[in-house]
């Protein structure tokens, strides 16, 4: 495939091309730029993870540069630049959440899904994430999946959540409006 | 009876709508600003409240305001921070995800206040789901025209937007969340220019915490005096205080500024004591960057008055014996908890955080983070503990932001009271791997540190 073949292939679903422009709108005319973080959010929900050619052809939609925007998408640790899992378990393990085992959480996540913290299922599903502090420490110890805290987890918790989420993998919806 | 101004409706039924809210007494407080007040009236008013920033730094809030330039034909902004990220700190996401309509309602009044007619909330990117709920509140308020072209007929206009983060603790600093709401990189900015005269777009705009802009509607509603009514000295007013560790009832509590840290931390209607009857060993009570408390300096000050939940109560005493109020993050640590790998994991946490612009920061924090690892580990020197010291001391007030500070206090404060726990890891290396050090002696904390 040519350069030129794979950004037609790169297009957003137009539903999303009119949230886009939404974001847009809440800024003065030349401020586009400023829709940058949240239109990553869309994309990365749309596509999974942020490729060099997501990227550009985000620049193009907000008429920037491309190197402004690798160099947010690398900067926030939100954004993946290389494919993850369909769902992400992101389990914070700060401070007051270490407290409350969030440590025997992730090694107890480890052993269930026969991966390392960082790494995915070879199936595809997970991706075992440690993260800085969720704001959740009242509820430790938690994770994130998705947009959904599960917090207050117990190892039943865990098989449950991804029982749930192995049946039904659509946790990485990041950005788009859930009914 | 403790007043609560904030969440005095939180536990209301259907209170995230705007029917609910409305009906329960809402939006009074946009009536009565864009009706029969000025905008310096309004200024007035939280001057008078005694108001402090309640994100962490605890800047008087109407000064704050003053300082705002007002230059013919320039817009103004007023942004909200909800980048809550601090560790041990939760209020923000109890209040807009219950109450959204308050932190709405509060950016209508500021915003009139400061002259500001296009005002934005940056959330934090993993509130994602707050920042929905948010969205929908504010269809809600435009719906009702609370939002929009000359609101209540008063002539003002206001935009508000929400817009999301996407994960770096560094954008609460108020120059890295303006960078970030403009597309780029959270590398906050050298001071001077500040935001009040160059900020977003190079606007004049005010940047408040979450908690500080909902604190507005009471001290409009009811007026600054009444405010100031409540509390002690400069600590006036309520504050949130989010509540974890080895508590019983860890949560987001509303208090009267002024009440003990002892009543706080164990009456039944505050975090309730202990879990599991043990000791207390530490505490740190505002957020993850202010210095640790030792068991005996929690309740009590160095020289033996009883502490206080206010901003000078809990800094008596310097870092010497004290800590700060910061953003009110209360977390508790009883005797099994470890103070070299709690202080590790935070370290850990502000290397992470650090956005890599200046070297102090940058380098410093990975260094404090594979020094603690060591020790906590078993592969400390006694040496180590020096370096510690040393390298904190060299980020402290070296970098353009306050990340650095961050950093090298709970480090500081760490081995100034604790520092027998951290040669009991160098001296025993396999027996600190099995054990932990349970409580330090009371005397350490005259010691002169290092």
């Amino acid at each position: 495939m040519n350069v030129e073949e794979s950004k037609l292939n790169i297009e957003l679903p137009r539903e999303l091309l009119d949230e886009v422009q939404r974001v847009i709108s809440m800024y003065p005319e030349g401020k586009q730029k400023s829709a940058l973080l949240r239109v990553l959010h869309i994309a990365q929900a749309h596509w999974g993870y942020l490729s060099s050619e997501r990227m550009d052809y985000v620049a193009r939609l907000l008429h920037i540069q491309p190197i402004e925007v690798y160099e947010v998408a690398t900067f926030y640790s939100m954004y993946d630049t290389t494919q993850v899992g369909k769902v992400k378990l992101e389990v914070c393990r700060t401070g007051p959440c270490m407290i409350e085992g969030a440590e025997k959480i992730i090694s107890y996540i480890e052993n269930k899904l026969g991966i390392k913290e960082g790494e995915t299922t070879e199936d595809g599903i997970f991706t075992l994430k440690a993260v800085e502090c969720l704001g959740a420490c009242g509820y430790a110890p938690m994770l994130q999946a998705g947009e959904k805290f599960h917090e207050h987890l117990t190892e039943e918790k865990v098989d449950e959540l991804i029982e749930l989420y192995r049946q039904n993998p659509v946790a990485n919806y990041m950005g788009l409006k859930n009914d | 009876m403790t007043r609560k101004l904030l969440l005095e409706n939180d536990h209301i039924e259907g209170i995230r709508s705007y029917d609910v809210y409305r009906k329960n007494g809402g939006y009074r407080s946009v009536e009565k600003a864009l009706k029969k007040m000025s905008p310096d009236d309004i200024v007035e008013e939280v001057k008078k409240s005694g108001l402090r920033g309640r994100g962490g730094a605890g800047f008087p809030t109407g000064m704050k305001w003053s300082f705002l330039a007002k230059p013919d034909g320039v817009p103004r902004h007023l942004l909200c921070n909800a980048d809550e990220s601090e560790p041990g700190t939760f209020k923000d996401r109890y209040l807009m995800e219950r109450i959204p309509h308050l932190l709405i309602e509060g950016m209508i009044v500021s915003s009139f206040a400061l002259g500001a007619n296009q005002s934005y909330i940056y959330i934090r990117g993993e509130y994602m789901y707050v920042l929905q709920i948010l969205e929908k509140a504010i269809q809600e308020a435009y719906a009702n025209g609370w939002l929009g072209k000359n609101i209540l007929g008063s002539g003002f206009d206001l935009d508000l937007a929400v817009a999301p983060g996407a994960g770096a603790y560094i954008c609460g600093e108020e120059t890295a969340l303006i960078e970030s709401l403009e597309g780029k990189r959270g590398n906050p900015r050298m001071k001077p220019p500040f935001p009040a005269v160059k900020g977003l777009w190079q606007r004049p705009t005010v940047v408040n915490n979450v908690e500080t802009i909902a604190a507005v509607v009471p001290i409009v509603n009811d007026g600054g005096d009444e405010y100031a009514k409540i509390g002690i000295g400069r600590s006036t007013g309520t504050k949130l205080i989010s509540a974890s560790g080895n508590i019983n009832k860890p949560g987001v509590y509303e208090i009267e500024l002024g009440v003990s840290v002892e009543e706080f931390l164990y009456s039944d209607q505050y975090c309730g004591g202990m879990k599991n009857g043990k000791k207390l060993k530490a505490c740190v009570p505002g957020g993850s960057s202010v210095p640790i408390l030792p068991h005996f300096l929690v309740c009590k000050t160095a020289t033996g008055t009883d502490r206080l939940m206010t901003y000078e109560s809990l800094s008596e005493g310097g870092f010497e014996s004290g800590s700060m109020l910061g953003s009110g993050g209360f977390i508790v640590y009883d005797e099994d908890q470890c103070i070299v790998r709690n202080t590790w994991n935070f370290a850990r946490f502000y290397h992470h955080e650090s956005c890599g612009q200046c070297s102090p920061c940058r380098e410093g924090t990975g260094w404090m983070k594979k020094v603690l690892h060591n020790i906590e580990i078993g592969k400390g020197k006694m040496e180590d503990i020096d370096l510690l010291w040393d390298i904190q001391s060299k980020i402290e007030g070296n970098t353009i932001c306050p990340l650095g500070d961050a950093a090298a206090w709970p480090v500081a404060a760490a081995i100034r009271h604790f520092r027998e726990e951290f040669e009991w890891h160098v001296k025993e290396p396999s027996l600190s791997q099995t054990q932990n050090y349970g409580l330090i002696s009371e005397k350490s904390f005259v010691t002169e540190s290092v």
